[in-house]
């Protein structure tokens, strides 16, 4: 059974991994939780990024916001770098989810092809 | 579209959020004895005039830009006139909001409560600085979660490391199962 107890470990390799990254995560992952967004799937791929995040270790919060304000294209991933950069990505499923992680945090490239202005051009 | 209780409170505590409480209080009881669910969502955000509150529960009336009609509130309280319930909201502006929601549990319409764990990490995910307590009750025991107690624990390490936040969902479930088979 879990207690407050276990959190104290946690710490230390919580701790241990700044360390190791030298100061802040580099990336916030944010996730539109709204109605709309959580009828349109948006629960798994938020779930997707925090268990992959843990076990992969990638260099980023996962956070969620309520709404973002484009409901047609939810789930909506919004990836803010360190940098001052931001893209917004559309229509993700949680297998998206993973490759956005793998190729945008873990290796610095946006994943062209679901981002919402690729996702518009298709549309016209 | 037919939502889960822990989605639907969910709702009512980002509004809390939206509100910029810094402390956010939820309050749930579930009792077989009463055959209720009671659900109750203090925050001291920027609170309502009492135009909004009366205005807050047609599905119409939103303050934000982004969308055109707001659903959170006006959801909550058509589920609790469809389940036999009662709904209120008290509100004073500068002091914050409290929505009080309440269903009869073995209702045909009572959707199920859903993933309480799972809705209290979106909370923290949505701001990992609000002091959030979980009060839950059964007619067997009693849990509570009080995320200024872990961030204690934690000395600065952030309640956003994913471990973490898998951690409290796991912890917050385990809890709320224990309550309900009355072990501490
Ligand atoms: N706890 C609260 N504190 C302050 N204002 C609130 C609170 N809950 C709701 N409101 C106000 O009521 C409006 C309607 O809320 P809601 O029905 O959830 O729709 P939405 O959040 O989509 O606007 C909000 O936009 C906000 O202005
Ligand atoms: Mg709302």
């Amino acid at each position: 059974m879990k207690s407050l107890e276990d959190l104290k470990k946690m710490r230390e390799l919580a701790l241990k991994k700044v360390e190791m990254r030298e100061g802040g995560k580099d990336y916030r992952v944010v996730v539109g939780m709204a109605t709309c967004g959580i009828a349109a799937g948006a629960r798994p791929v938020l779930n997707k990024l925090v268990e992959e995040t843990a076990e992969k270790d990638y260099n980023c919060v996962v956070t969620q916001t309520g709404c973002i304000g484009m409901c047609v294209y939810e789930p909506i991933v919004e990836v803010y770098g360190k940098d001052g950069s931001h893209t917004t990505y559309v229509h993700v499923d949680a297998d998206k989810a993973v490759k956005i992680l793998e190729e945008h945090v873990g290796k610095g490239k946006v994943v062209e092809e679901y981002t919402v202005d690729s996702v518009r051009a298709r549309e016209v | 579209m037919m939502q889960d209780l822990a989605m639907q409170t969910l709702e009512i505590l980002m509004n809390s959020v939206g509100a910029k409480a810094d402390t956010v209080i939820l309050r749930i009881r579930e009792s077989e004895h009463d055959n209720r669910i009671d659900i109750e969502v203090e925050d001291n955000g920027c609170g309502m005039s009492p135009e909004m509150v009366q205005k807050v529960t047609d599905p119409f009336t939103t303050s934000r830009k982004t969308r055109k009609v707001g659903l959170g509130v006006a959801f909550m309280k058509g589920l609790t006139e469809q389940c036999n319930g009662s709904f209120d909201i008290q509100s004073t502006v500068g002091v914050g909001t409290t929505v009080r929601a309440s269903i009869q549990k073995d209702h045909i319409d009572a959707p199920p409560m859903g993933d309480l764990g799972e809705m209290i990490m979106y909370v923290i995910q949505a701001d990992e600085n609000i002091d959030f307590r979980f009060y839950y009750t059964t007619d067997n025991g009693n849990f509570e979660f009080l995320s200024e107690a872990v961030k204690q624990e934690l000395e600065g390490v952030s309640l956003l490391e994913p471990e973490i936040l898998l951690w409290i969902k796991e912890y917050i479930n385990e809890g709320i199962i224990h309550a309900k088979e009355g072990m501490e």
